[in-house]
């Protein structure tokens, strides 16, 4: 039967929408459980000179409390990936680095109980100077946050490819611009949770946590736990309320209450409040990019250099600066563009730590490289799309290697670009603009082309390294993801993942292989996405992130049912005395492929592999219980040339957006958003709309909404969902998603990650029709959200600039 | 009713045709009771301060924010969860579009957007996309972009004109 590529419904449905989901503070584990609240700094950056706890202590039902000096004696500050010697740790300690910064923590009978105490918790805090703004820190008299590093920066590297100078010096036009990019977050409406557990009779910790990878971060926690690697069980529950990268940052809080339970002596569970994610979990980064393009007359771009800061706040944290370097591969994005040179800084400042994120690094970087596009065409005298026409990767250029090391598996952004184009009517648009502008009204016409990498190779990580760094240890590299299918005596099939979905119904697509793999019906295949460390089929690179389920983790459910089917089809040969080859497997039976009179339930042939071993052909095992572990050969380790392929597919998206402007409010309203994708094959298309809609919603709210905010001193200043506003259902735009489908020759399936694309795309795009629809007007769009603040000041500065309303030229 | 903040109080309610006499702290959040003393999970937190919508229940028949009341306030009231919309495992007709249109991925805010799209339909069997959508925009969902939702809705909305809750 088949069933992949079809749209099916999802499994994970039913129990979902009956209450009957299986999410962190549904866990009930372990009898004794007891509640942790963490008190936070209220000061962005002071020193701690006394923590008086004796008073929570003695409160009802307390049963014990935990300062930085308990996790500095119990724990070593987390690995990270640089060479800066930043101590973080998951509780402060001497310092607070950030508002919301973890300072202690209460453990009680019950939550509420565990609330009360925090205010009897005395800190005596001696408040410093703090700096917020990326610029500022970079600066020599900035305030430094950690004494031991002696400068705010955390990484820098600078990388040089092809001949850059050359480009700049044959160049007929040179753009360049600064771009401002804002920190926000995706925040799940499940936050955090955590459940941990210390048996001190084995020094074994079992901590249960909505992580969800990647699990290279489980070796970072036994680091800081001192404990070998087997003794820190992780389990993750079946359901987790979205996470989008976000959730990643849970782990030093997976760290700090394994710490708790030891130290207090009981099982301890943590729910994270919405005022606590806000603050102080994770997000994005917010990036200042300097970029500059070397242009020539009919539009082509021979090179670009780039200065990009990305801001990791109070305290690097793995897999940071990883931001930096995620799209590394494909800095030069859809275009071919040879000649390359970067300069990638990570600084500290008090604001919260920064992490995975959908589209991890994506935003940022397109946000500057495609705005540059309209800016270039403007320059010219030409439209943008013969610009983006002018540059575009061509079809026969696939397998293409890009000036960075990326290597482009497939595609055909020209057919891409062209359908965008094509279902926007684009020329229509540009027609409505006019006869709109002649009305005195601002429509703008955004395009952006973005290439979308998925499945990431581990070794793009240790780009924060020198090649002679790098030297020093193991090479790193890889995608890899297993999995297990197997077969019970009575023939229920199933199927065990390691990709910790969070919504994107994995459960659901691993059903559909392995259905069609086995010529079974897909709904009697059961699939268990629960994670455990001690028992599930993972690797370092197991997780959700990077949408690298379609191109590695969906493949080594592929190959662990291809496993089984062959250990079927052997059996089968010597019970129907064929060749296996002569046979396969439909609708529940082994069958001659040309002889149908040959054939065999599966039921019988499973039986015999449990029941009656004896039987077995030669050199088959009894039982079946596969597992297979799929990477990608061309996730190589970065090379001593800096050249590395950071992702194992890379997608292609294509975007046009039509805008209005109301100059007198600065509102934005998004008539039309087009967006073409090509991500190879698509395996579950209801599913694939699904993550691209997300996605794009995603994107729509950091260009127009979201941001954690700060002011200038450091205080925080989104701390609810009244000031962080996330967009509602009345706020999204008329959108079409087209596909194409150019398979990766790398998958066996040939599909490629999706879901991430348009929040990279989005922002820009949106920011590029704005910009066109302000052309009347001498301003720039460099600087995101564009709330109707920032778009009505900017119109009213450019009028007292110049007021050249189109009608009066 | 003047209570002390510690001291227990008894209260009697009915959540999904259940009868349940309970003792609970008079500061106790009815989400929290929900979940903690009836067992009843569906109910998901995201936000505690009434702007997520994801604690939506329906109390008398109204979509409320059980984030936003004390169980000691609906003392005597009949509560509708997530966990009494469907019949033995059968989804109702609005369950059966959102499986069909996607309009769920994590589920998180699900149970909520159910309790309030049955109020909605109950009073208002067909609603306009736009008063699906102003009905949506209480609720925040993080993963689907809404638009699987609102056909979801529409498509209960147009094909069942008796639409109630109870299926
Ligand atoms: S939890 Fe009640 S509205 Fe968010
Ligand atoms: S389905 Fe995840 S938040 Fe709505």
């Amino acid at each position: 039967m088949k069933t992949i590529g079809r749209r099916i419904r999802r499994t994970e449905d039913a129990r979902l929408m009956t209450g009957r989901g299986t999410y962190m503070e549904d866990l009930q584990p372990l009898p004794n459980l007891h509640h942790a609240a963490i008190l936070r700094s209220p000061y962005p950056h002071a020193r701690i000179k006394g923590i008086h706890t004796e008073r929570a202590e003695q409160m009802p039902g307390v049963k014990g409390v935990v300062t930085g000096r308990d996790v500095a004696r119990w724990t070593q500050p987390f690995p990270v990936g640089v060479t800066a010697p930043v101590e973080y740790y998951s509780l402060a300690v001497e310092k607070v680095r950030f508002a919301g910064e973890p300072v202690a923590v209460v453990v009680a009978k019950n939550r509420y109980l565990a609330e009360d105490a925090l205010d009897a918790i005395e800190v005596e805090y001696e408040p410093l100077p703090a700096v917020v703004d990326i610029e500022k820190a970079l600066e020599p008299d900035a305030p430094v946050l950690h004494d031991q590093v002696g400068t705010n920066i955390a990484n820098d590297r600078t990388f040089d490819y092809g001949d850059v100078d050359g480009a700049f010096s044959e160049a007929d036009l040179v753009v360049s611009h600064k771009f401002n990019f804002p920190k926000f977050s995706a925040t799940p409406v499940e936050t955090y949770g955590v459940i941990a557990h210390h048996d001190p009779s084995e020094n074994h910790f079992t901590i249960w946590s909505n992580f969800h990878g990647p699990f290279t971060l489980q070796s970072v926690m036994a680091a800081a736990l001192q404990v070998p690697s087997n003794r820190l069980r992780i389990i993750i529950p079946k359901d987790i309320g979205g996470s989008y990268g976000i959730k990643s940052g849970v782990f030093p809080y997976m760290v700090l209450m394994a710490v708790v339970s030891k130290k207090v002596g009981l099982p301890v569970k943590w729910i994270e409040d919405r005022q606590e994610h806000l603050f102080a979990s994770s997000s994005g980064t917010d990036r200042v990019t300097w970029i500059e393009a070397a242009v020539k007359r009919d539009g082509t771009i021979t090179g670009l250099k780039m200065k990009i800061v990305d801001n990791v706040g109070g305290y690097i944290r793995a897999p940071e600066p990883a931001s930096l370097y995620r799209t590394h591969s494909n800095t030069t994005g859809a275009y071919k563009v040879k000649n390359l040179r970067m300069h990638t800084v990570a600084v500290m400042t008090n604001k919260s730590p920064t992490g995975l994120i959908r589209g991890y690094g994506g935003p940022q970087h397109y946000f500057p490289l495609e705005r540059l596009i309209p800016m270039i065409a403007k320059q010219l005298g030409m439209d943008p799309a013969d610009v983006i026409r002018k540059n575009l990767i061509a079809k026969d250029d696939f397998p293409y290697r890009t000036a960075s090391g990326g290597m482009y598996d497939s595609g055909d952004y020209q057919k891409g670009f062209e359908t965008v184009l094509e279902c926007a009517k684009y020329d229509e648009w540009k027609k409505r603009q006019k006869e709109a502008r002649a009305e005195g009204r601002y429509l703008g016409i955004g395009l952006a082309c973005i290439v979308e990498p998925s499945g990431s190779n581990m070794g793009y990580i240790t780009m924060a390294l020198t090649p002679e760094e790098r030297a020093k240890s193991l090479p790193k590299s890889g995608c890899a993801e297993g999995a297990t299918v197997s077969i019970d005596p009575m023939g229920g099939i199933s199927v065990r993942i390691s990709t910790v979905p969070s919504g994107q119904g994995h459960e659901t697509v691993a059903s559909q292989i392995v259905g069609e793999v086995l010529g079974v019906d897909p709904h009697s295949v059961r699939v268990i996405a629960e994670m455990d460390t001690s028992t599930s089929p993972w690797t370092v690179a197991s997780g959700s992130y990077s949408s690298r389920f379609a191109p590695v983790g969906s493949s080594a459910v592929y190959h662990a049912a291809q496993k089984v089917r062959k250990k079927i089809l052997e059996i089968a040969g010597k019970q129907l005395q064929v060749p296996s080859e002569a046979l396969e497997l439909k609708d529940g039976k082994a069958i001659g492929k040309d002889d149908p009179s040959k054939s065999v339930s599966l039921r019988r042939l499973i039986g015999s592999a449990h029941w009656n071993p004896q039987a077995l052909p030669e050199g088959v095992e009894p039982g079946i219980h596969e597992t297979a572990f799929f990477t990608i050969p061309t996730a190589m380790p970065p090379d001593e040339k800096d050249l590395v392929n950071g992702s194992v597919t890379y997608g292609f998206v294509a975007d046009a957006v039509l805008v209005e402007v109301d100059p007198e409010t600065g509102q934005i309203d998004i008539l039309d958003y087009v967006t073409v994708h090509d991500a190879g094959k698509l395996l579950n298309p209801l599913i694939v709309d699904g993550q691209i809609l997300g996605g794009l919603v995603h994107g729509l709210g950091g260009a127009l909404y979201e941001e954690l905010a700060y002011d200038a001193n450091g205080q925080f200043l989104s701390g609810s969902f009244m000031d962080y506003l996330c967009p509602t259902a009345t706020e999204i735009p008329p959108v079409t998603v087209k596909h194409l489908e150019t398979p990766s020759p790398l998958t066996p399936l040939g599909a490629k990650g999706l879901g991430e694309g348009n929040t990279m795309s989005a922002p820009v795009v949106i920011a590029n029709a704005v910009a066109d629809a302000l052309q009347p007007f001498d301003l720039s769009i460099d600087t995101l959200p564009l709330t109707p603040d920032r778009i009505w000041s900017l119109i009213r500065k450019a009028e007292n600039k110049q007021p050249i309303l189109e009608g009066e030229k | 009713m003047k209570l002390k903040k510690k001291e227990q109080t008894t209260i009697c309610l009915t959540v999904n045709g259940r009868r349940y006499v309970e003792s609970v702290e008079p500061r106790k959040l009815l989400s929290d009771f929900l979940r903690e003393d009836c067992g009843l999970t569906g109910t998901h937190v995201g936000c505690e301060h009434g702007v997520c919508g994801a604690c939506t229940i329906l109390l008398n028949g109204s979509a409320v924010r059980s984030c936003l009341l004390f169980a000691v306030q609906v003392d005597g009231a009949e509560i509708r969860t997530v966990e009494g919309l469907d019949t033995e495992g059968h989804l109702n007709p609005l369950q059966e579009a959102f499986s069909e249109h996607h309009a769920l991925q994590c589920g998180f805010c699900t149970p909520g957007i159910l309790l309030s799209a049955s109020e909605l339909l109950e009073y208002n069997p067909h609603p306009t996309t736009e008063e699906i959508e102003e009905m949506l925009s209480g609720h925040l969902c993080r993963c689907t972009g809404y638009k699987g939702i609102v056909k979801a809705i529409e498509k209960v909305a147009n094909r069942n004109p008796k639409f109630t809750h109870e299926s």
